[in-house]
């Protein structure tokens, strides 16, 4: 590291939105040729200082140096002519539009008002060889695969020269062989002296990639460190505040009776191609089958046809406790002992202007149990909802509380109480922790494995590998609509899994 | 039935067409740029009507057929410049805040044209214009080239428009504030400033599709649009948000409605029935509309207005 003044210092930022800190004192700071982590859960302040950098905030107190010399950035135009760039978590590109013209959008071409797109497609093939970025330029960005997507974000920060780069959450729609790639490129651009802010909560590679670490927790820097000092666990110990178990114990359950049997079965995704694509599956009681696979690959269309708000295509078996499911309402799958927690929870899974109590008895507000002739039976409503609040430790003013006001995960909390509440045979938990605190994963995951004890059938589909390797049983992995293999998770490693995911040894 | 067959009736068809044709292209062309940067426009009907009543009140008082043109014009970049700062700089709901031009624009126009003209009176239409040479090849020169400027001006803005989309920072920066401004907006693109002056300009371009409206007839009434901007609206979405594919559905529109005038006049179609046969056009967008459905895709943010908290 050299004596010279680092490429950036923020120092004591404080950025206050109506009701919330974001950011309280914060100092962070990166020189060239490093990565710097920043570490932290949803809502601990890492989105809200990099916006402030970006020039899409602006701080209630505390100051910018760049090089030394301070800055005020208002706009992202200013933080690009200072060479800052920033790889958006959420794709920032246009998909009808070219890799070419993605790239010049917002650069003043040199024809004028025409666009000068070959001279562009040019630069973009020198940056491509000179990083070992494989695009073509010529192509409409909706197209391509989520990786060479990555790849194009990250080819506009270099054809803009940034010397400072803000990559949010890149690996989160990765397959675990694309984040090896691109940590390569991303070494062979500090080599190159460019500063890099990675913003992860993915711990291992937090510990793989970082030179510096700082952890943000509640819009305060609680920590700062290096991966040889540090461990997962003390890096999850510092984002929670507590101590925390990154992968639930497990207790030997004998496994039981195939519970969801699934043969044959193909589904058309919204395009109209097939999604799944012949699919055999066969979940047992007091198990948790895995379904891993890159987003996409069809485990929202397998999940959906299972639980009944997608039709399968031709003739297909999809039997619970050896009952056919297949033309029953979702209604009837719930009688007979389905439970289903949504990928897309706000949308599928609850609705955000209901209460919390409303959406608990969601399901069954029409039953005996909540209503007579009709009308709502609000005081067994309330005791029953003010009980599951309780025992699924839900974080929340009150069971009358507009479920949309909550936090993720205490929000993914209310839906899984309503469906346990139904004590499921099959229970579908789809991404069950994306987006949620490490606090209530760890919640979330023993419930999980409460479940398991009790004899459910589980599917649990997600794109988090360490949960997947954690929690399951077996673990099927998910390409291009097929199962491409399954495997007994004490055999399974990231590496081995990675390659499946890829279509590799498909 | 035969007597439609005849070359003199087919030829006086087709110029009829093109003639009917040509407001609903330039109001639709117009409408085009707006959709394309996010912004649906349903005031385009309101805006055609000011812009044709003050053009039609200029012919009238000055005789200045193209000073009537140029206020036309005007009416329709002022009525960018209010609905541009009611959709981009107070995010209002576009498809509420248009049927809200729509209805001032509806009213005013009345009122303004009984209070200051009272009863109709006919005012010069624009003279045809005949292109040297083409306009001499028998029949296709009656049919295509002996027409009034604002028709050609109307052909022309076609190519004008796909040159400006696909070709032009502009037009890039048009594309991406309409697909993801988010994504235009990281990079500098000033999706405010860019939604504004597509809408100024499709604004503006609806002004010149009344002036060419009521210039044409050379008359004015209340409504006199009777529906043609919403119709033109429509034929966005019928040409995809293309250049090429709206005027196919302005021409497929005009010719249509040309061809019931002409069975009318020729008395194949039973007067009993003709207020019915009327409706053709309009069933024929419907049905080229649903045929249409979930086979083309709106830009992506249409109608959501952009900002970044």
């Amino acid at each position: 590291m050299t004596t010279e003044a680092p490429l950036l210092q923020m120092r004591g930022i404080t950025k206050r939105f109506p009701g919330v800190i974001a950011n309280e004192d914060v100092d962070f700071d990166l020189h060239g040729g490093e990565v710097h982590t920043l570490l932290g859960e949803n809502g601990a302040g890492k989105s809200t200082l990099m916006k402030i950098l970006f020039g899409l905030y602006q701080p209630d107190e505390g100051e910018v140096l760049l090089r030394g010399k301070p800055i005020d950035i208002t706009s992202p135009s200013e933080a690009i002519a200072a060479r800052i760039g920033m790889v958006h978590q959420h794709f920032m590109l246009v998909p009808t539009l070219t890799v070419a013209e993605n790239v010049a959008l917002g650069i003043k071409s040199k024809r004028g008002m025409l666009t000068d797109l070959d001279s562009v497609s040019e630069r973009i093939r020198e940056i491509s060889d000179s990083h070992g970025l494989a695009v073509d330029p010529s192509v409409e960005v909706w197209r391509l695969s989520v990786g060479e997507r990555q790849r194009i974000e990250i080819v506009k920060a270099l054809f803009r020269d940034a010397e400072l780069l803000v990559l949010d959450e890149p690996t989160a729609v990765l397959t675990p062989q694309e984040v090896d790639d691109l940590f390569v490129i991303l070494r062979r651009m500090t080599d190159e002296g460019r500063g890099l802010i990675f913003i992860s909560h993915k711990l291992h590679e937090v510990m793989s990639l970082s030179d510096r670490i700082t952890v943000l927790r509640n819009g305060r820097v609680t920590g700062q460190t290096v991966p040889s000092e540090t461990s997962r666990e003390q890096l999850a110990q510092m984002m929670v505040g507590r101590a925390v178990r990154l992968t639930p114990d497990k207790p030997d359950v004998k496994a039981g009776d195939v519970r969801l049997k699934v043969r044959g079965l193909t589904v058309r995704g919204d395009r109209g191609t097939k999604a799944v694509d012949n699919i055999d599956l066969d979940v047992y009681g007091g198990e948790i089958l895995g379904v891993a696979g890159v987003s996409g690959n069809g485990q929202r269309e397998l999940a959906e046809v299972i639980a009944g708000l997608r039709e399968p295509e031709g003739t297909c078996t999809i039997e619970l406790d050896g009952t056919s499911l297949v033309g029953a309402d979702t209604r009837t799958r719930r009688d007979r002992g389905l439970s289903y927690v949504p990928e897309e929870r706000m949308r599928d899974g609850a609705i955000g202007d209901f209460t919390v109590s409303e959406n608990m008895i969601l399901v069954d507000h029409g039953g005996e149990r909540f209503s007579r002739s009709g009308l709502l039976n609000f005081g067994a409503i309330k005791d029953h909802c003010t009980e599951l609040v309780q025992r699924y430790a839900v974080k929340t003013p009150g069971i009358d509380t507009p479920t949309s006001s909550l936090s993720g995960g205490n929000i993914q909390k209310v839906i899984m109480a309503r469906e346990l509440t139904a004590e499921p045979h099959l229970l579908i938990a789809s991404q069950p922790t994306r987006g949620v605190d490490i606090g209530s994963a760890e919640y979330i995951h023993e419930r999980l494995v409460e479940q398991r004890s009790r004899g459910t059938a589980t599917l649990l589909i997600s794109e988090d590998l360490d949960e997947v390797i954690g929690l399951s049983d077996r673990i099927a992995v998910m390409f291009d609509g097929r199962v491409v293999g399954i495997v007994d998770s004490a055999d399974a490693t990231r590496e081995g899994i990675g390659l499946l995911m890829a279509g590799v040894l498909a | 039935m035969s007597e439609f067959f005849t070359l003199s009736v087919l030829v006086a068809t087709l110029a009829s067409g093109i003639r009917l044709a040509t407001p609903y292209l330039i109001a639709a062309l117009g409408e085009t740029i707006g959709q394309r940067s996010g912004v649906l426009n349903l005031g385009v009907d309101g805006v055609m009507l000011l812009s044709a009543f003050f053009a039609y009140w200029t012919v009238l008082e000055t005789k200045n057929l193209w000073l009537g043109v140029a206020v036309g014009i005007v009416v329709g970049f002022v009525m960018g410049i209010i609905y541009g700062i009611i959709t981009v700089f107070f995010h209002a709901t576009q498809g509420i805040s248009g049927i809200g031009i729509f209805l001032f624009g509806l009213g005013f126009s009345d009122l303004m044209f009984q209070k200051q003209v009272g009863t109709p009176r006919p005012i010069k239409q624009l003279p045809d214009v005949s292109i040297p040479l083409l306009a001499d090849i028998p029949h296709v020169g009656e049919a295509l080239f002996q027409h009034n400027l604002l028709i050609y001006v109307a052909f022309l803005l076609v190519p004008i428009v796909t040159f400006m989309l696909k070709r032009t920072t502009f037009g890039m920066n048009i594309s991406a504030v309409g697909e993801n401004p988010q994504a235009a907006d990281s990079l500098g693109v000033s999706v405010a400033q860019t939604r504004f002056t597509a809408i100024l300009i499709g604004n503006t371009m609806a002004g010149l599709a009344g002036a060419a409206l009521t210039l044409e007839l050379g008359i004015f009434q209340a409504n006199l649009t009777s529906g043609l901007g919403f119709i033109a609206v429509a034929l966005v979405y019928f040409g995809a948000w293309r250049p090429v594919g709206v005027m196919g559905g302005a021409l497929l529109y005009g010719l249509v409605g040309a061809t019931v005038v002409q069975l009318k006049a020729l008395q194949v179609i039973p007067r009993s029935v003709s207020d019915i046969a009327s409706m053709a056009p309009a069933l024929l967008t419907i049905a080229a509309l649903i045929v249409l459905a979930g086979r083309v895709k709106a830009p992506s943010a249409l109608t959501r207005p952009f900002s970044r908290h």
